[in-house]
């Protein structure tokens, strides 16, 4: 067991604690509330670590920054929120494209445009799933707590190495800014899952045979990276064959590694009738719901929380639906995830949104209100 | 000529050739000076890197063999910045065409001249989007004629070096396709510069900008071209009234001071390399 000692700390912080954990040792961003203090922290920690901090002239830059740190063999972060988050699509996507990895964290924030900047909201669910042109995947995590976020952030930097995968970590504003006890490994402990590192004389960028790990500019494999089409040393190809494979190996290695991508967690009754299925912040309010239902009154109730909502859940929330008559999905939008839980319920289950977009967050009151609706 | 082979060999991917650009192009001549340039540099092949942005000009990092990276419209410069503070001992070389660099990336170009970063910025202006058909760009001259300018564009051009040097670069030349081994040369001190060096090339897009206003072909391009042109040198000793309307080339500015990786990298007590 590691040691570990309990502190106070914010999610913004967390998240830049978890990113130096996990070898981050490149940031670069632009100023934007609610993500500003995980710029901050970064600035205030990578110097000691002999890592880079740069404050770039906006969101597009921050991530082509980014991106050009990847191709030179460091472990990047950019954090963001809501505005912010729009100008990062256009390289996000080419990040996809090149299978450069990356995190980008958007600490989400109301809108749309430039909204309430100090309010939270989930409404860019969708966005994070499509908000980049084109037939793309994409990894998302949203995390319920200080330390998911902490430890998400790990997940997602490795997973992002691994995959050669931008991955985005979804914040909202209420854990951004939340102060929790944590409890994490010793400050300063590296928890890096090192990709194989050996180059085999026959690499190629992008292997037809499958995935090969990144090996940086500067060390004498001389190929190119591109947001075209590209065959398997990275030079641009139209020839349809070949780029409807090359999308094909974006999704592909998504799906091979489905299950380690795909985070879940089940809490209450063994055979509910009534099932919760929420992500991020409001995860805490169905808690308390669910605590209170099931823990004292031993309703027949449970909440399936989602750490990971891209690539969607969707074997999880089909075995669900078969057990369940009623799934509740309350979000802070109205209605994203919604629509997804309901095509994989696969009509098997009542699908039910219990929405909030006012700036505020979603209370016990709001989701037991609907619970006790359609529990009798 | 037996270096000449050499160089080909090293440095170009010739299975990747023969180029997209259209016959009369000044690109190609772009692309051979900064070779040759890069050649006598005599930098080690696998510190050097191309970047590039999207346009006519930036296909030319596909053709180059070294590490490359062929970015976003506009975004060279952001990309090489990232590139360059995680790896400081790199040579950068960022190819850009002008609407490329002084439009959709006048941003990052302002930005990189502020911070006075080490990298070596080469932007082709043919005074016009050549890859989308012939657009006007901020380089075009006022008057010019373009498909978004039928009847010539009304808009000022920017003078980009004056551009560069406002903002803080501190070394900025221009060249001409026209001239080759100036060109060459001039790419040479640019690299040899610490700190972010311009090199503006003018270059004869003779299909999308050359043809729409009866500039003639390739031939007739470079000649005007070489014709309006006077070095800074020869310049310095003339009237202002017989410079109207000339191109200056050469060492336009080269100007000491701190640049910025090398700076990131002592505050932080980290040696580079
Ligand atoms: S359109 Fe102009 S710049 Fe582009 S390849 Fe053709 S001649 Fe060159």
């Amino acid at each position: 067991m590691p040691e570990t000692k309990p502190v106070l700390m914010q999610g913004n912080e967390a998240c830049a604690v978890g990113a130096i954990s996990a070898g981050v040792r490149f940031y670069a961003g632009y100023p934007i509330t609610p993500s500003t203090e995980v710029a901050e922290q970064m600035a205030a920690r990578l110097p000691d670590i002999g890592g880079v901090f740069i404050q770039m002239e906006d969101e597009i830059a921050s991530m082509a920054a980014v991106i050009g740190a990847s191709i030179g063999g460091m472990r990047t972060l950019t954090a963001t929120s809501g505005p912010g988050f729009s100008l990062k699509q256009e390289n996000l996507g080419y990040a996809i494209m090149a299978e450069i990895p990356c995190v980008v964290v958007n600490v989400q924030r109301m809108g749309p445009s430039t909204g309430v900047p100090t309010a939270p909201a989930q409404g860019d669910v969708m966005q994070a799933r499509w908000g980049t042109h084109g037939d793309h995947p994409i990894i998302v995590f949203s995390p319920a707590s200080v330390y998911e976020t902490y430890y998400l952030t790990i997940a997602a930097v490795n997973l992002s190495q691994k995959l050669r995968q931008p991955v985005i970590l979804l914040l909202d504003e209420v854990i951004g800014h939340m102060r929790e006890k944590v409890e994490i490994p010793e400050a300063g402990k590296l928890i890096v899952e090192k990709s194989s590192d050996k180059v085999p004389s026959d690499w190629k960028p992008y292997d037809e045979k499958g995935l090969t790990p990144l090996v940086p500019f500067g060390f004498g494999h001389y190929y190119h990276v591109t947001g075209l089409f590209h065959d398997q040393y990275g030079f641009p190809t139209g020839d349809p064959p070949q780029v409807e494979r090359a999308l094909d190996r974006l999704h592909n290695k998504l799906e091979k590694y489905r299950d380690e991508i795909v985070l879940t967690n089940y809490i209450g009754h063994k055979e509910p009738r009534v099932a919760i299925v929420t992500y991020g912040c409001v995860v805490r309010s169905a808690r308390a719901v669910v605590k209170k239902a099931y823990w004292q009154n031993r309703l027949p109730v449970g909440l399936l929380s989602l750490q990971t909502i891209w690539p969607f859940p969707d074997r999880e929330i089909e075995a669900l639906a078969k057990q369940v008559d009623v799934i509740l999905v309350p979000e802070m939008n109205r209605g994203q995830l919604v629509g997804e839980v309901e095509r994989y319920a696969r009509g098997e289950a009542k699908v039910i949104p219990v929405n909030r977009y006012d700036g505020e967050m979603i209370s016990p009151d709001q989701i037991s209100e609907a619970l006790g609706r359609w529990l009798s | 000529m037996a270096v000449i082979e050499q160089l080909t060999q090293d440095f170009l991917r010739t299975k990747k050739l023969p180029h997209i650009w259209c016959p009369g192009c000044g690109n190609g001549i772009v692309t051979a000076a900064l070779v040759r340039a890069i050649e006598r540099s005599g930098y080690d092949q696998k510190d050097v890197v191309i970047v590039s942005g999207i346009g006519c000009s930036s296909r030319a990092a596909g053709y180059l063999n070294f590490n490359t990276l062929h970015t976003t419209h506009g975004r060279a410069l952001a990309f090489a910045t990232g590139l360059k503070m995680a790896r400081p001992e790199l040579k950068l070389f960022v190819i850009m065409g002008d609407g490329d660099c002084s439009a959709i990336g006048g941003n990052h170009f302002i930005h990189s001249a502020r911070r006075n970063i080490d990298l070596n910025a080469v932007i082709v202006n043919n005074h016009i989007y050549g890859m989308t058909g012939g657009q006007h760009s901020p380089l075009t001259p006022t008057g010019k004629k373009a498909t978004t300018a039928p009847r010539g564009t009304l808009e000022r051009p920017f003078d980009l070096l004056e551009l560069a040097r406002g903002a803080g670069a501190t070394f900025g030349a221009k060249g001409i396709a026209a001239q080759p081994r100036q060109l060459e040369q001039l790419i040479l001190r640019g690299a040899n510069h610490r700190g972010f060096s311009v090199v503006e090339a003018l270059s004869p897009c003779p299909i999308a900008y050359g043809r729409r206003n009866k500039l003639g072909g390739a031939v007739e391009m470079l000649r005007d071209m070489k014709e309006n042109s006077i070095s800074v040198e020869r310049a310095a000793n003339m009237e202002e009234t017989e410079l109207v309307d000339k191109t200056i080339t050469g060492v336009l500015f080269s100007i000491d001071a701190p640049e910025y990786a090398e700076e990131y990298y002592r505050s932080i007590g980290k040696e580079i390399g």
